[in-house]
């Protein structure tokens, strides 16, 4: 499909424009309409132009009444704006799903099993499959908490997982976000929207539901309660209105019926945390924080944090309070670390990694670092420790300067650049200027670590809305769409 | 609940009762002034003054106009930002309060406060507000109204509800005083007024109306309005939703609800200074109030309300948190758990 349809009816045609050389969610690699799409292709070619453009308005006008935004950060009236929303569905069949959730249960397994042994007998430093160095030069390393038993051993209880497709539609894990992910009440919300929206459609294609995810995520808080607390009081941690994610705080908060605090409602008393309510103090037993480990307990990490509660780490280690995620999970966030997950699975689990990792490149290995060095212009380069797509080089479409400024910058701080090669994330119809055209996509499932590991069928889908663009960070101009994971596969 | 929360409902009501006070006071004032022939500066500011005075931003407002026009304070208590009594200040507080209490209120009042707030910040805000300033104001109100509903509609009259509750009643016996504050000086500091012309008795209508007390006024005392009446009317009267009496004795309640004490005994001195507030004016006449001096006396209720507002806060928001009897308080909620946690971990 080379060229495009642009049909003159007023009559929608989603028969968009495949980019060639990357794989595309509905048409795949050759360009017809895969069987999963097939009856959301049918029920699209029916709607008329301006129906379309006035379902499109007024969702965008329902996001925005029921707040459904997203703060933009160094904007001094504080702005918020909606999270762009796609109406075109992006479609996985229950064949691609189970895979998915497969090799995801397994890295999270992993990743959880990784971080308990570094924190205890770091078996993974001694039998010399991790070196050492890299562990004890993370940023997020927390020396102080090893020897820390954490409740029922899980570190990671939320965890978002970014994957992407190559030009062969094979999935690939772009990174994992072990600390605080959000864009799950995007998840709720977006899914809530096309409900309305297209209702009919639901019932014709068999899409399985996301709507359990704030009762999941209440059982797995609730799974790891201080030892004999039978009802334990649950709150969640916000650093406030001002937070980009605070939507998703309350929305979170409200939809488990936990309280929502800030640092400022806590206090701690004799390695206890409680918060203070109009008929005095009332104790906390676990904190779904929302705010890094920098900001946790001024008396520990930062200083300057006015977000915290000063005390909060000792009741944490006295066991007192638990934490979700715990404390340190950082270090798995680490890009260093990324390179190392194919070899943690087949290291705890003595199995092959069903999602593979992305062809990694360590700069601070001496073979790798003449690689990126005589590659950068056709490599993406990645900070170590950055998310939201910041700190960031995309090779083939940087200037000179930025490559050699770059350059610079991973000579001398080896340790803290990777570089993977330009990756093709797969593309999806759009709605864009009146017709639809295909762009880069990729997918964050959550998944959640309790008694069991659930992971709500779907996730978000990222799309980065500029043509050409594979940047689907809502930061940097990128929207979303709804995820279905079908019941069947077609 | 937790305190922060308590505070957040308390001024989230509170600044949408204030923008529909403000609403309903212009709009009536400046229908007012289309009964009035020939005004020059002075009369005009005569008139408008104790309007902006109202919200208590007098100085800043004198300091950026020279004239008081109606178009300059009406500019200034609807869209100035920079005036936090403004109906556009107002309605971000309040909105920027329930934003921080999200999970507290429903779906409904949170989109209705949105959506007022959406349009305030729109550019059809301003274009309405030229086309028809009435139409305007009905916005507003029509609003606030909605949002009072909403809450007890939908709400569960649960701690918060009353909280907001106390927010709104506070509020708005402050306003209602103010507002028949407007006309003080036409009366005599002490006594009631001789006679009144036909211009103080549209004024004292204009009042009422700011009130939203026109109709129920006429069903009492017929269509003769006297400030004698007027004031007697939005001071004492039991059944009147806006009386200050009314509102004060909605407040009591409110705190009651809240503590869970009786209304014989007090907890705290927010129920005290309320109860006390509520007793004298249920035992008080208009004879004895302008007696006194209505202005003095409407000076009194505020500060008065200023009182209670402050003890209110300082019962529920700002504890001290390291008194004795708090710590004790701590302690024993700590055993407790400490028990149970030793009976959980016990093994048979």
């Amino acid at each position: 499909m080379t060229a495009v349809v642009k049909k003159q009816l007023n009559q929608l045609s989603l028969d968009a424009d495949v980019a060639n050389g990357f794989f595309d969610e509905m048409f795949g690699r050759e360009a017809s309409t895969l069987d999963h799409y097939q009856k959301l292709r049918g029920a699209f070619n029916q709607i008329t132009h301006d129906d379309f453009k006035t379902k499109r308005n007024s969702v965008d006008l329902a996001f925005l009444r029921q707040g459904v935004t997203f703060n933009v950060y160094g904007d001094s009236r504080g702005t918020e704006r909606i999270f762009p929303f796609d109406l075109v569905p992006r479609i996985i069949p229950a064949k691609e799903w189970e895979h998915i959730e497969r090799g995801l249960v397994q890295r999270i397994t992993a990743l959880n099993l990784f971080l308990h042994d570094i924190y205890h007998e770091q078996r993974i430093v001694k039998d010399g499959v991790v070196p050492e160095h890299y562990i004890l030069s993370g940023k997020h390393f927390r020396r102080e908490f090893v020897n820390f038993a954490v409740p029922k051993d899980i570190y990671i209880h939320v965890c978002g997982t970014d994957l992407i497709r190559d030009d062969k539609g094979q999935y690939m894990v772009l990174e994992d976000n072990g600390r605080c992910p959000s864009g799950v009440s995007y998840v709720l919300e977006n899914r809530r929207a096309m409900k309305r929206t297209f209702h009919g459609l639901f019932e014709n294609v068999g899409v399985r539901p996301v709507e359990h995810y704030p009762q999941e995520l209440l059982k797995s808080l609730q799974h790891i309660a201080p030892a004999g607390v039978a009802e334990p009081t649950i709150a969640l941690l916000t650093p406030g209105a001002h937070n980009s994610a605070y939507f998703e705080h309350t929305y979170l908060a409200r939809q488990m019926g936990i309280e929502i605090v800030e640092g400022r409602d806590l206090l701690v008393r004799d390695d206890h945390v409680f918060m203070r309510t109009t008929k005095g103090l009332r104790p906390v037993h676990v904190i779904y924080r929302r705010i890094d480990d920098d900001f946790l307990d001024p008396t520990v990490f930062r200083r300057d944090s006015m977000l915290g509660v000063p005390g909060l780490i000792r009741a944490y280690r006295a066991g007192n309070v638990s934490l979700a995620n715990s404390i340190g999970t950082g270090i798995a966030d680490d890009k260093v670390m990324y390179y190392f997950v194919p070899k943690m699975i087949e290291y705890y689990l003595d199995q092959k990694p069903i999602i593979p990792n992305v062809p990694t490149y360590l700069a601070s290995e001496e073979a790798d670092m003449k690689y990126i060095l005589a590659n950068l212009e056709k490599l993406v380069v990645k900070a170590a420790n950055e998310s939201g797509g910041y700190g960031m080089l995309m090779g083939p479409k940087a200037a000179k300067e930025e490559i050699e400024e770059f350059r610079k910058r991973i000579i001398a701080e080896p340790r803290n650049y990777i570089a993977q090669p330009m990756i093709s994330l797969s593309t999806h119809p759009t709605y864009v200027d009146g017709g639809f055209e295909g762009r880069h996509v990729d997918l964050r499932p959550f998944i959640l670590c309790g008694e069991k590991t659930v992971i709500v069928p779907g996730g978000l889908t990222r799309v980065a809305l500029r043509k050409g663009s594979l940047v689907v960070n809502s930061s940097q101009g990128g929207g979303s769409k709804d995820t279905w994971v079908l019941y069947g596969d077609e | 609940m937790l305190s922060r929360v308590a505070n957040s409902l308390y001024w989230m009501s509170r600044y949408i009762e204030r923008a529909e006070n403000v609403a309903r006071l212009l709009d009536v004032n400046l229908q007012l002034l289309l009964d009035f022939r020939s005004l020059d500066d002075e009369k005009l500011r005569a008139h408008w003054l104790p309007i902006v005075q109202t919200t208590g931003d007098q100085e800043s407002f004198v300091k950026q106009h020279q004239r008081a026009t109606a178009a300059a304070v009406a500019d200034f208590m609807v869209f100035r930002q920079e005036n936090p009594n403004s109906i556009v200040s107002s309605i971000c507080s309040a909105r920027e309060n329930a934003r921080m209490v999200r999970d507290q209120i429903t779906q409904e009042t949170w989109e209705e406060l949105n959506r007022l707030y959406l349009f305030m910040l729109s550019p059809q805000a301003r274009q309405m507000w030229t086309d028809s300033p009435t139409d305007f104001f009905n916005q507003i109100k029509g609003s606030s109204l909605q949002l009072i509903g909403l809450s007890d509609a939908t709400h569960i009259h649960n701690e918060g509800w009353w909280f907001s509750e106390a927010g709104r009643f506070i509020e708005r016996a402050d306003k209602t005083s103010r507002i028949l504050d407007l006309r003080y000086h036409t009366l005599p500091t002490r006594g009631l007024p001789k006679s009144v012309s036909q211009m103080d008795t549209l004024e004292w209508s204009a009042v009422l109306r700011s009130c939203s007390g026109w109709d129920a006024f006429k069903s009492i005392y017929g269509a003769e309005v006297h400030p004698r009446h007027v004031a007697e009317f939005l001071l004492l009267n039991e059944d009147f939703p806006r009386s200050v009496r009314f509102c004060v004795e909605r407040l009591n309640d409110s705190l009651r609800r809240i503590s869970g004490v009786s209304d014989r005994r007090f907890s705290n001195d927010a129920e005290k200074l309320c109860g006390r507030l509520a007793a004298e004016l249920q035992f008080c006449t208009i004879e004895e109030v302008f007696e006194a001096g209505l202005h003095d006396y409407i000076d009194q209720v505020q500060i008065k309300l200023n009182n209670i507002g402050e003890a209110l806060f300082n019962a529920y928001i700002f504890k001290a948190f390291d008194t004795d009897g708090e710590e004790h308080f701590v302690q024993q909620e700590e055993q407790q758990q400490q028990f149970k946690s030793a009976i959980g971990n016990r093994k048979f």
